[in-house]
């Protein structure tokens, strides 16, 4: 039996958390004169994410056990010639898997911030904003066309980048929003590039439509090059995914986004919107299928960032960064994926990811409550015994991240591994290599966040920017407390998906039929997902099976490693540290990423600038064109001007010689 | 000896010459040079009615008519315009009339 989706059911589910933004926006705020108070506002806005989970999980059934599809364009918005912009709804596998993520993780992200934001003045315009992200992202992912996917895509840009500078009297906020909004430019640029050779070439925006003509498109070359289109396409819409995504060289406003309240740190910045460029991709695998260069570029750029964000996690100190680079290169490790043609491994570590990696930021947020407010995990430690429900979750999205058996992140990760392990592309060794490595790496810093965080003695008295000042307050209050319910129990339902999501889901979704029609693979050239599901025996086997492999015990030995270096003699690290000094000045200062945007790039754009506008601008066109011109006229008149001496008999002979010569010339010269 | 056209040229030539000269020595008077420009419409007119005797075609003659009579409007403004100038600049000095200067 084939159950049709409902159009004005899945209308629904985008614009209830609008209708909620909507109101929180205007009427809860100062906008609209403040006319709804806090309770009702977080009622409103989670009341509309509750409608749009519920619509998203039962289209999620539909989907996955009847198997219905629905792909329709519900409104006209323009037509231009021949190109229509349309705003329409394709709802299979993929887009009902990514419904259903964006409204549970917004869902427990809003109930969270009921606890979080609780002494913000900003209480209402939050709620407006997470609300608004869960609209802009809904079209993002329900999109039929490419017009609204740009249209989602812009929309979760803008809401990033009002909740970067949600806190919008801190300078480091502006700048960090300010930089976000700058890399996704860039990123976007490319986007829209892609975008427009699509529409230029098979005239469409539609998908289904787009895609009919994509081997057409994989025979022609760029005008005036010898660039394949089809490769020319691909990278351009990679770009695009880069800067969302924060692939490397594009990912450095992803770590300053942390400047945000930690509830969209969790939101936005790992759970869903960074995810958008992983899922446009796998929505474009039919074109991206078609050229090896760019599947080959797109494994690189991964590869580079999954083990090189991953070193960058080791050292930070701040809390929410640890978690922040993480994210970074679990990132890195779907962009592979996504590079070795391994679509629906790259969704799955998607979805994994997105639930525990939202419970790890969110963990991390009930742990910076707890500390009132301290983000340094050097101050920190025990906290488990103050805080058992955190340490425990915390624990299991740990244990989840690093890929332990049996955990949702081992079944996502170890496929992404074997998945890269059987790709033939060129690139393919070295993403092999780092894959491997990152499971080190990985395991490495998020133990020795959770060992500095929730084990050891107690330092919250060390922390030379804690306010000392208040005599008054006893040490009671001055150790960690455990968050209030609207904390935990989003942590708590948050863990669970984040335990056994991928014990259940990975035989439907890597080897069933659950994406037959949303991913394509081109399984002649990339047989990669077919010889990982003659491999697959049940989700038992594969853990059971993982003990014997490099990846467990790479795992292990970083757990190790993280727990005698933090726990048992804590004067290693500093040792290792001077020993590798160049080594950690380099991590440090993030590669130097920072410095040569800022430097090479923002001051070479400047200097570029200043230079076209004193030399092009001020010199030729003001001096010589403007001021030239009217000098010239100046000076020509200026000479003339002697000629005017106003005595009559000078004009008088002006004229007469004039007859005379006229005479002379009719006269003598012209018989 | 018997008066021929050239004779009837040559004096029309040295009236206009004569004209011409007596604008471009003049510096004083402004009312000279009105006479001046009068003498040289006269010098045409010495020309057209030589030209309409010699030619025995009277369109010549006609012409000078109307000269005359322009000549007549013209000096008639010229010489308001010139009242005018007396009352506003106190002078009618040629050398002193120079608000054309650029």
């Amino acid at each position: 039996m084939s159950q049709t989706l409902n159009a004005t059911t899945l209308l629904a589910v985008p614009m209830a958390p609008l209708v909620g933004a909507i109101l929180a926006g205007i009427l809860g705020t100062q906008f609209g004169g403040n006319w709804i108070g806090r309770r009702l506002t977080h009622t409103l806005t989670i009341l509309g994410v509750l409608i749009a989970f519920i619509l998203s999980a039962s289209t999620l059934k539909s989907v996955a056990i009847d198997g219905a599809r629905f792909n329709e364009t519900l409104y006209t918005w323009m037509t231009v010639g021949d190109l229509k912009m349309e705003v329409g709804f394709m709802v299979d596998g993929l887009t009902a898997m990514m419904m259903c993520v964006v409204t549970f993780v917004s869902l427990m992200v809003h109930i969270y911030t009921i606890g979080y934001m609780d002494e913000d003045e900003g209480y209402n315009r939050f709620f407006a904003y997470i609300s608004l992200f869960t609209f802009s992202m809904l079209m993002l992912v329900m999109s039929n066309n490419m017009l609204q996917l740009f249209f989602g895509w812009e929309a979760v840009g803008l809401v990033s980048y009002l909740l970067i500078g949600f806190w919008y009297n801190k300078p480091t906020a502006i700048f960090a929003n300010m930089k976000a909004f700058l890399v996704n430019r860039v990123g976007d640029f490319g986007f829209i590039l892609g975008i427009g050779l699509i529409a230029a070439y098979t005239g469409t925006l539609n998908y289904t439509e787009a895609f009919a003509q994509a081997a057409d498109l994989s025979a022609l070359t760029l005008p005036g090059t010898s660039w394949m289109l089809i490769t020319v396409i691909c990278i351009c819409l990679f770009i695009g995914a880069m800067g969302k995504s924060a692939q490397f060289p594009l990912h450095v406003w992803l770590p300053d986004s942390m400047e945000g309240p930690t509830p969209i740190s969790a939101l936005i910045h790992a759970a869903t919107m960074v995810t958008a460029g992983i899922f446009m991709v796998a929505r474009m695998s039919p074109l991206f299928e078609l050229s090896e260069t760019a599947l080959n570029f797109i494994m690189i750029i991964g590869a580079i960032t999954a083990l090189f964000m991953g070193f960058l996690g080791i050292i930070q100190n701040d809390i929410k960064r640890v978690v922040a680079y993480s994210t970074l290169s679990q990132l890195g490790y779907m962009t592979v994926a996504l590079g070795a043609s391994a679509y629906s491994v790259a969704v799955f570590h998607l979805m994994t990811h997105a639930f525990f990696k939202a419970l790890l930021f969110l963990g991390a947020g009930s742990v910076i409550i707890g500390m009132h407010h301290n983000q340094d995990i050097r101050y920190m430690g025990a906290v488990r015994k103050y805080m058992p429900i955190t340490w425990i979750t915390s624990l299991l999205g740990s244990l989840a991240l690093i890929g332990t058996p049996l955990f949702s992140g081992f079944y996502s990760k170890d496929s992404i591994i074997e998945a890269v392990h059987e790709s033939h592309l060129a690139a393919a060794g070295f993403a092999n290599f780092a894959v491997l490595a990152g499971v080190f790496v990985t395991a490495f810093y998020s133990f020795r966040m959770y060992f500095l965080v929730f084990h050891g003695k107690e330092r919250y008295d060390q922390n030379p920017d804690a306010h000392h000042g208040d005599h008054h307050d006893d040490h009671e209050s001055r150790s960690p407390h455990e968050s209030p319910w609207v904390v935990t129990v989003p942590l708590i339902l948050l863990a669970i998906p984040s335990v056994v999501i991928g014990f259940m889901t990975i035989q439907p979704m890597l080897f069933g039929e659950f994406f037959k029609d949303a991913i394509f693979i081109d399984a002649e050239k990339h047989a990669g997902m077919k010889t990982l599901a003659d491999a697959f025996h049940g989700p038992v086997a594969m853990a059971l099976h993982a003990v014997s492999t490099a990846p467990f015990w790479l795992a292990l030995a970083g757990v190790v490693v993280a727990w005698y270096m933090y726990l048992i003699n804590p004067a290693v690290p500093a040792a290792i540290g001077r020993a590798l000094r160049p080594l950690v000045v380099l991590l440090e200062n993030k590669y130097y990423m920072d410095w040569i945007n800022e430097n090479i790039l923002a001051r070479g754009a400047r200097a570029l600038g200043n230079g076209l506008w004193k030399v092009g601008d001020r010199t030729l066109i003001d001096g010589w064109l403007v001021n030239g011109s009217w000098k010239l006229v100046g000076m020509v008149s200026n000479w003339t001007r002697k000629l005017q001496t106003g005595y009559l008999y000078h004009y008088a002979l002006v004229m007469i010689l004039g007859i005379f010569l006229l005479m002379t010339y009719f006269v003598w010269l012209n018989k | 000896m018997t008066l021929t056209l050239g004779h009837f040229l040559s004096l029309g030539a040295m009236l206009f010459a004569l004209s011409v000269i007596g604008i471009f020595l003049n510096r004083k008077n402004l009312i000279v040079l009105l006479m001046a420009i009068e003498l040289m419409l006269l010098a045409v007119n010495m020309n057209f009615v030589a030209f309409s005797h010699y030619l025995g075609d009277m369109h010549g003659q006609v012409f000078v008519f109307f000269i005359l009579t322009v000549a007549a409007a013209e000096s008639a403004i010229g010489l308001a315009i010139l009242v005018l100038l007396f009352r506003n600049m106190n002078s009618i000095n040629v050398d002193e009339l120079d608000s054309l200067k650029g």
